[in-house]
């Protein structure tokens, strides 16, 4: 079986046979970073570009350790975070790149729509790492990788995401991979953070937190960014840790065999209280390590021959 | 081969590989996915039944270790390793369905020797039907037969495929 | 040298004229219509067997970027553009660099206009110094040097106060004031529509009561100072509902839309096609359906393009950071035309948005096919059906989402004081 597209951009890229193909290699993968050699030698001589124009020290981790768990040579570019401003637009920067003749271009961008880019005019694979607030699609996979390995399923899954749904590349791709596969998702925030039209991508708004965290089998927080509060889309830190974090109280009226999710990384002590963090609920260490099998398995199926 | 043939052919050689270790060190079987796994289990089946003793079986999917993943059209189902025992200090005998080139072998010893590094590894194939591409022979073979390249040799066993039975296919 | 037009549909909306008729035009003028008019000797004859013949067709709103952009376009070649997509006038926007906010620089480009445009070009001088929305500027000195209107078009005058000034002072003047509507601190930093598609995409949207707010607004404000305002293309349903209440009540506004508001949705957007980025953005499909009614009642009164050439520098790079505009001078008349073949206007209805209405708002003597007017004639072939291409367009830039789509319609020939302009000789 096959992946049918040469780029990830963004969930609707995947068909559902697809995104089952890339989680259950996933798991074989996951057996590879388990051994005492973490390495077999399926992408020896590819080469992988990471190519972040946005700073982030995991995800482009997780995508440096999973090329070089499969003996791809990797490069980490960290591009200034406008083309404006560096003045060499980002496709010139994507030709020079191409000349360095990559296999594969993993782009994390601060605009929606920058991997396009890339991907129409260059002939490496790429792969979207975050465009913006746009899509995310690899968190996606992982997520649901991990609510699988955990429930079992995806199909019939009740899933809340709760946060700044408005502003969240991962609130997206959850919501288009969780409703192509079968699951019912639900959202809740703000209403300053939840878009007007929210409701139209197939999900449920829930005002109210308590009434969002019932009777789910993930609850998944969003992490806040404190930039927020001087666009006046919140007051305060307090007030928002107060009526819109995850607190053990909150979690109380949940079901007790609930999972806690975050994409990471947790501002301890507002959108998730320390010991919900640490408690038996939350599965995000798992989050991020089947982020590593995950990627290794797209980068095999998108340029592994 | 029909079904009689396959299992009297395997008895025999659980018979030599008892022969070969009789009191001696612990030793493994590991399949090359998907037959060899099955032919292994077969073979500690039978060592069972004749000695009363255990022994581990562990599966290897070499996809990850192929040399000719950009030659081929599809990517192959990737299924997981999964051996149940140390490598490090273990004789391995390796089973494989039908040796060809020797290529897929290769990509075994490099898999096995990435889990970690065994005392000793012994090749079991069932069939070997030559045009050897690299310098690896088996130690012990079921049947060696005469093929001609573009002919086909399609073991089914009974777990895998409902039926146990090897036979040759195209050719002139 | 007397030019005879033969055989054409003519369609001269003032006076509900939609007839067989020939068109004998001399010394710049049009002489006479009549059902078969004899050629003189040393006539030129132009055959308009099945094509229309209508006035001079007026393009409210464009941007010709002369001074200061000229690497996006100049006033030769907007002006070689209009004409190839059947304009015989075109008013071009203040916000150039410098911005047109006093008689130097509107006698600059009226200069070059006068040596360089093959069409009529009609200068609009700002409403604020600098389009800053502080500071008066020279009205009576521009008009004076020849500007038409007013218009900080590109921006809004954000203090109401202000604005009511400038309504004032324009009323001192009697010029007339375009309004582009939006309120920056709502709009932010959006990028499009507020709505379904934004949410998808994860793109910032800018809400239809940016636009809305600041209609309603100028609205208000000309009716108090009793100065009639010209609302700049107007995009949203809200909006129009606004301007046809405000009608209704006797309030002195009148509106325009550009072609993209009746032919585009957001969709558009889905690609990323940096062609498709505009502001106003492009709307809902209700919209759509609202702006062609109210092109259709009458509460837009006229059609103008917009035209705002970008080149590959602000528009090949990320959705978020490209500037904002289409061109459109040579789109809008097939965009408009089907319409007439949707059935949502007659073909008199689709000339009055381009000829006598917008003649009126800007109180020239243009936008007529009679005895004793200018001769500014386009000649339409509206059945011809064609794909846009970028080799063909002769504005100097080419951000149109159009390119590679099918069109039907197009000038045939522009005609400019009795001289064919277009097709060029060159």
């Amino acid at each position: 079986m096959e992946l049918r597209c040469k780029n990830l951009l963004s969930i609707g890229d995947l068909a559902p046979e697809e995104i089952t193909l890339i989680l259950d290699t996933a798991g074989s993968m996951k057996e590879v970073s388990e051994r005492d050699i973490k390495k077999v030698p399926t992408l020896r001589g590819k080469t992988v570009i990471n190519l972040f124009f946005e700073p982030s020290t995991r995800t482009r981790t997780s995508f440096e350790i999973a090329g070089k768990r499969l003996s791809a040579d990797v490069i980490n570019i960290t591009a200034g975070s406008s083309s404006v401003v560096k003045g060499e637009t980002l496709r010139d920067t994507g030709e020079n790149l191409q000349a360095m003749h990559p296999d594969l271009i993993v782009v994390r961008h601060s605009c929606a729509g920058a991997p396009k880019i890339l991907a129409d005019a260059l002939p490496a694979a790429i792969i979207n790492a975050g465009d913006g607030a746009h899509e995310h699609p690899t968190q996606a996979l992982l997520d649901a990788f991990t609510m699988r390995e955990r429930t079992g399923r995806l199909a019939g899954l009740k899933v809340a995401i709760i946060g700044d749904i408005t502003h969240s590349r991962v609130a997206r791709s959850n919501i288009f991979l969780l409703n192509m596969m079968g699951a019912q998702v639900r959202v809740s925030g703000p209403q300053t953070m939840v878009p007007r039209f929210i409701e139209s991508l197939g999900v449920a708004f829930v005002p109210s937190l308590i009434d969002a965290v019932r009777d789910v089998d993930v609850i998944m927080m969003l992490r806040i960014q404190r930039e927020r509060q001087n666009q006046s889309l919140f007051p305060s830190v307090r007030e928002y840790s107060r009526f819109f974090g995850l607190s053990s109280d909150v979690l109380r009226h949940a079901r007790p065999d609930v999972l806690v999710m975050h994409p990471g990384p947790v501002n301890r002590g507002i959108e998730m209280s320390a010991e919900v963090m640490d408690g038996p609920a939350s599965i995000i260490l798992d989050q991020v390590t089947n982020g590593v099998a995950v990627r290794m398995a797209l980068m095999y199926l998108l340029i592994g021959k | 081969m029909d079904t009689s043939d396959i299992d009297r052919t395997l008895n025999r050689i659980a018979f030599e590989l008892w022969e070969h270790n009789r009191g001696a060190e612990t030793f493994a079987f590991i399949g090359i996915r998907r037959r060899g796994v099955t032919i292994a289990n077969r073979l500690a089946r039978k060592l069972q039944e004749f000695t009363g003793v255990r022994i581990p079986v562990g599966a290897l999917d070499i996809t990850l270790y192929r040399d000719d993943l950009s030659e081929i059209a599809s990517h192959p189902v990737l299924k997981k390793t999964e051996i149940p025992f140390p490598i490090k200090g273990t004789k391995i005998y390796l089973c494989d369905d039908v040796m060809y080139t020797g290529r897929t072998i290769r990509a075994a010893l490099d898999g096995i020797h990435d889990l970690g590094r065994p005392e000793a590894i012994r090749l079991v194939v069932l069939i070997d039907r030559g045009h050897r591409e690299l310098p690896i022979q088996p130690d012990y073979t079921g049947r060696n037969i005469t093929t001609a390249k573009q002919e086909r040799v399609e073991v089914q066993l009974e777990e895998d495929d409902g039926i146990d039975q090897a036979f040759i296919t195209g050719g002139a | 040298m007397a030019l005879l037009i033969k055989n054409g549909r003519v369609i001269d909306p003032a006076s509900k004229t939609d007839a067989l008729l020939d068109v004998l035009v001399e010394g710049g003028k049009i002489i006479e219509l009549g059902a078969k008019i004899a050629a003189g000797g040393g006539t030129e004859i132009l055959d308009a067997a099945g094509l229309l013949v209508v006035p001079g067709l007026i393009d409210m709103h464009t941007h010709l970027r002369e001074p200061g952009h000229e690497y996006k376009e100049t006033i030769r070649t907007g002006a070689r553009a209009a004409a190839a997509g059947g304009f015989t006038s075109i008013v071009c926007m203040a916000n150039t660099n410098p911005v047109n906010d006093s008689a130097s620089v509107t006698n600059f480009i009226l200069q070059q206009a006068k040596t360089q445009a093959c069409v009529n070009v009609y200068p609009v001088g700002a409403l604020t110094r600098e389009l800053q929305g502080e500071a008066l500027s020279e009205y009576g000195d521009m008009k004076a040097a020849g500007i038409i209107a007013l218009s900080d078009d590109g921006k809004t005058v954000k203090s109401a106060e202000v604005m009511r000034r400038c309504l004032e002072y324009a009323k001192t003047f009697s010029l007339p004031v375009i309004c582009h509507c939006e309120d920056s601190d709502l709009a932010g930093r959006g990028v499009m529509h507020e709505g379904m598609v934004s949410t998808r995409l994860g793109m910032r949207g800018i809400a239809p009561a940016a636009e809305e707010l600041i209609v309603a607004r100028e609205i208000t404000l000309a009716d108090w100072v009793g100065h009639p305002v010209h609302i700049a293309h107007a995009s949203t349903a809200g909006s129009v509902r606004i301007i046809r209440e405000a009608k209704a009540r006797g309030v002195a506004v009148t509106a325009e839309t550009a072609p993209h508001y009746f032919t585009l949705t957001d969709e558009e957007v889905s690609s990323f096609d940096t062609a498709t980025k505009v502001n106003p953005p492009l709307r809902r499909l209700q919209d759509v359906v609202e702006i062609k009614k109210a092109l259709q009642d009458g509460t837009i009164d006229a059609i103008a393009s917009d035209h705002a050439p970008h080149s590959t520098l602000e528009k090949d790079v990320e959705f978020d950071n490209a500037a904002f505009g289409m061109i459109g001078l040579e789109t809008s008349l097939p965009l408009a035309l089907a319409l007439v073949d949707e059935g949502v206007l007659t073909l008199s209805q689709a000339i009055e948005k381009y000829t006598v209405n917008p003649a009126g708002i800007l109180k020239i003597e243009k936008g007529r096919i009679a005895a004793g007017w200018d001769a500014d004639i386009t000649i339409i072939d509206p059945d011809c059906e064609y794909v846009l291409e970028k080799a063909r367009l002769y504005s100097k830039s080419s951000n149109s989402p159009f390119l590679g789509r099918h069109l039907k319609g197009r000038a045939a020939f522009t005609i400019i004081a009795g001289s064919i302009v277009y097709p060029f000789a060159d």
